[in-house]
């Protein structure tokens, strides 16, 4: 049995702003086995942006407040950490790309130099060793002609380019996480797949486990083990990816697999999900969904639902699962 | 009959020039030589990457790029002939929506003046009945009265492209361009927005041009599609036979990259090299070539011209050779998503 690397617990996100007390992120917790690729999956304002900053202790509080939880990684508590320790973990043992490379790559310094940084940082490597360490890693991510590209400055690379770049920098001290928040939402179909290929190639060879941050479904197919699917601030579902696009079970999951418009067939009209997500600082007693959902009853409405095992290693947060077999006098009530 | 919408060899070349005595040291060939017809009711889409040309067309179709040569034809009116007058008058008939509408909305004017303006500037309102004019364009577009009174900061995304598609058919336009009209919104706002667009579309028989880079997308709204590539169309066909049959190998790699919501799916994908090119330095031959798997001497310094091959049109010296080849295998039906879709829609049906 796969150990996990990064356990998150219970942990609770809030925003104090303009007068608003803003749940942002809700008691969700995960486990990222070694080794594996785990989705976190959403709509904007849903909390996975927020959970990952988090866990690099990068969001700044005030406004951002960490009311409960914890973070665990390598038997220790993220949340409790000093700054100095957080920052060795930094582009360490935890590696982080982020969707736009341009704006994390810094303007000024040439690509090579900037992992050279890292591994003076990390892994105290210097002078010529340094920088062909750093060729190295640029050929790992297929960056053609390395050994030039390595003095080139990030404007001077392409949208894609720049991603890898910023892949093997995240890579360059061996992490044993990769949080990849949207790393292709801001590049060309052709671009993203070559991306998406990349990294599940450098996952294979290096078995860093990756936490894959994203709103699309077809990402999360194409490189996720494991799904966690966030709804304003909360888990709706998890398992394995399988069970998950097989058998979805949570009303919102279901919705939002059926509203992605396929390639391959031509459907008639599309399934939307009338409304719109609740605003963060809307006091929802019940069930988030619970606005939007055909099946909501009172309870749903007034107590919100915990995660359950619906199948194995497979839960779901939601009082009328399994919907199947409802009949139409329920479903009508 | 005569088409609604129809372009000659619609050319837009942007110069670039450089130094003190801003001297033209280039040209940024944005769309070259398109050509196509467009019904009424009908949608055409226009796909590609970014820096393809496909928002510089869009533009270039309303003038809001002068164009730098060819014709554009809204029924029997040469729109590139028109002066100042006539083009105001023309653009009352061809709208345009943005994939931001919070950057095309007054953020001082609630979403009843944002209405009413285009409606009172072309006369087709009085302020006497403006006002159940705007009402008109609120219901249709799926918004509430109280939306009416508001301003655009106050609404979600999916709430804003809604009043950014009240404002174009304020004017009771025949043709609107939509450019990446659904690009920026959630997946459950955006399949709203479609619907909505679709709606209007049986309803009101408007046309759309649809410029978007998301196929997925296209083939749920439009009948035909017009793919780009540095400028150029490669390849037009009807929507079923572009999906069913690709016969441009760029056609083909953009419906194989897109990343399939189907952990099960089975892929074959043609391995494509690098990104585009820039439009500043165009590569000789087909335009394509450099990145292509299957280019062979003559795509190097041949361009190849649009030709009609099976129901397609394609820019390419090899489509014969691409439709054969083997595809990515279709994803299967999920049964366990439409039946438990069914129970959701039947318990919303029951309570509506």
């Amino acid at each position: 049995m796969a150990e996990p690397v990064l356990s998150l617990r219970g942990l609770d996100i809030r925003f104090n702003s303009d007068g608003h007390r803003s749940r942002v992120v809700n008691g969700i917790g995960f486990d990222l086995m070694a080794g594996q690729t785990l989705g976190l999956v959403g709509e904007s304002g849903c909390g996975k942006s927020v959970t990952s900053l988090a866990i690099m202790r990068l969001l700044a509080s005030p406004p951002a407040e960490i009311a409960a939880g914890e973070v665990i990684f390598e038997k220790r508590d993220l949340l409790k950490l000093s700054e100095r320790d957080m920052r060795e973990l930094r582009g360490g043992r935890i590696g982080m790309i982020f969707q736009e490379p341009m704006t994390s790559l810094n303007p000024v310094y040439t690509c090579g130099a900037q992992i050279i940084e890292s591994l003076q940082r990390h892994s105290g490597l210097t002078g010529r060793p340094a920088r062909e360490r750093a060729i190295e890693l640029l050929e790992l991510v297929r960056l053609p002609s390395p050994e030039k590209r390595v003095d080139d400055y990030p404007h001077q690379l392409s949208g894609g380019q720049r991603q890898r770049v910023m892949i093997a920098l995240a890579l360059a001290n061996d992490p044993a996480v990769l949080i990849a928040d949207e790393p292709t939402t801001a590049l060309d179909v052709t671009i993203q797949s070559q991306i998406l290929d990349l990294l599940r190639d450098l996952q294979e060879r290096t078995g860093t486990a990756v936490l894959m941050i994203t709103h699309d479904l077809g990402v999360v197919a194409e490189t996720c083990q494991a799904v966690v699917i966030m709804y304003a601030g909360t888990v709706v579902e998890r398992g394995r990816v399988e069970s998950i696009f097989g058998d979805p079970q949570h009303p919102y999951t279901i919705g939002l697999m059926a509203a992605v418009p396929r390639m391959d067939t031509r459907r008639g009209r599309l399934a939307a999900i009338p409304g719109s997500v609740p605003p963060p600082w809307a006091q929802v007693p019940g069930c988030r969904f619970a606005a939007r959902c055909p099946l909501a009853d009172d309870r749903c409405r007034s107590e919100p639902p915990g995660l359950r095992e619906i199948a194995p290693g497979h839960e779901i947060a939601c009082w009328k699962a399994p919907i199947e077999g409802m009949s139409e006098m329920e479903t009508h009530s | 009959m005569t088409a609604l919408l129809k372009t000659e060899g619609l050319t837009k070349h942007f110069p670039v020039r450089r130094g003190v005595l801003r001297r033209q040291v280039g040209t940024v060939q944005a769309v070259t030589d398109v050509s196509f017809e467009l019904g009424s009711n009908e949608t055409l889409a226009i796909v590609g990457e970014s820096g393809c040309g496909k928002s510089t067309l869009g533009r270039a179709l309303l003038r809001l790029h002068e164009p730098s040569g060819g014709k554009v034809w809204l029924q029997d009116m040469d729109v590139t002939a028109l002066d100042k007058r006539g083009l105001r008058e023309a653009r009352r008939h061809m709208q345009i929506i943005f994939q931001d509408p919070f950057g095309s909305l007054n953020p001082r004017m609630t979403v009843r003046e944002t209405l009413a303006e285009p409606l009172l500037l072309h006369g087709l309102a009085t302020p006497a009945t403006v006002r159940a004019e705007t009402d008109r364009l609120i219901d249709l577009c799926g918004l509430s009265r109280w939306h009416a009174e508001r301003y655009p900061h106050e609404f979600s995304g999916g709430q804003r492209q809604r009043v950014g598609i009240a404002r174009a058919l304020a004017t009771r336009p025949k043709l609107i361009i939509c450019d990446e009209p659904v690009s920026a919104l959630d997946v459950s706002v955006q399949a709203q927005i479609v619907n909505l667009l679709q709606d209007l579309q049986s309803e009101l028989g408007i046309a759309y041009v649809f410029i978007s880079h998301d196929l997925a997308v296209v083939r749920h709204i439009a009948g035909k599609v017009a793919v780009m590539y540095l400028g150029r169309v490669v390849e037009e066909a009807a929507t079923e036979d572009l999906f069913d049959a690709p016969r441009h190998p760029y056609t083909r790699i953009l419906i194989d990259s897109a990343p399939r919501p189907d952990p099960t799916a089975i892929r074959h994908r043609l391995p494509v090299k690098g990104g585009t090119p820039s439009a500043l330095a165009m590569p000789p031959g087909c335009a394509f070539h450099p990145r292509c798997p299957l280019a062979i001497d003559r795509c190097r310094s041949v361009r190849p011209e649009l030709r009609q091959v099976g129901q397609s049109r394609v820019a390419c010296h090899l489509a014969e050779k691409v439709v054969g080849m083997e595809a990515g295998r279709a994803e299967a039906e999920n049964p366990a998503l439409t039946r438990r879709l069914a129970v959701l829609e039947r318990a919303r049906a029951g309570s509506a």
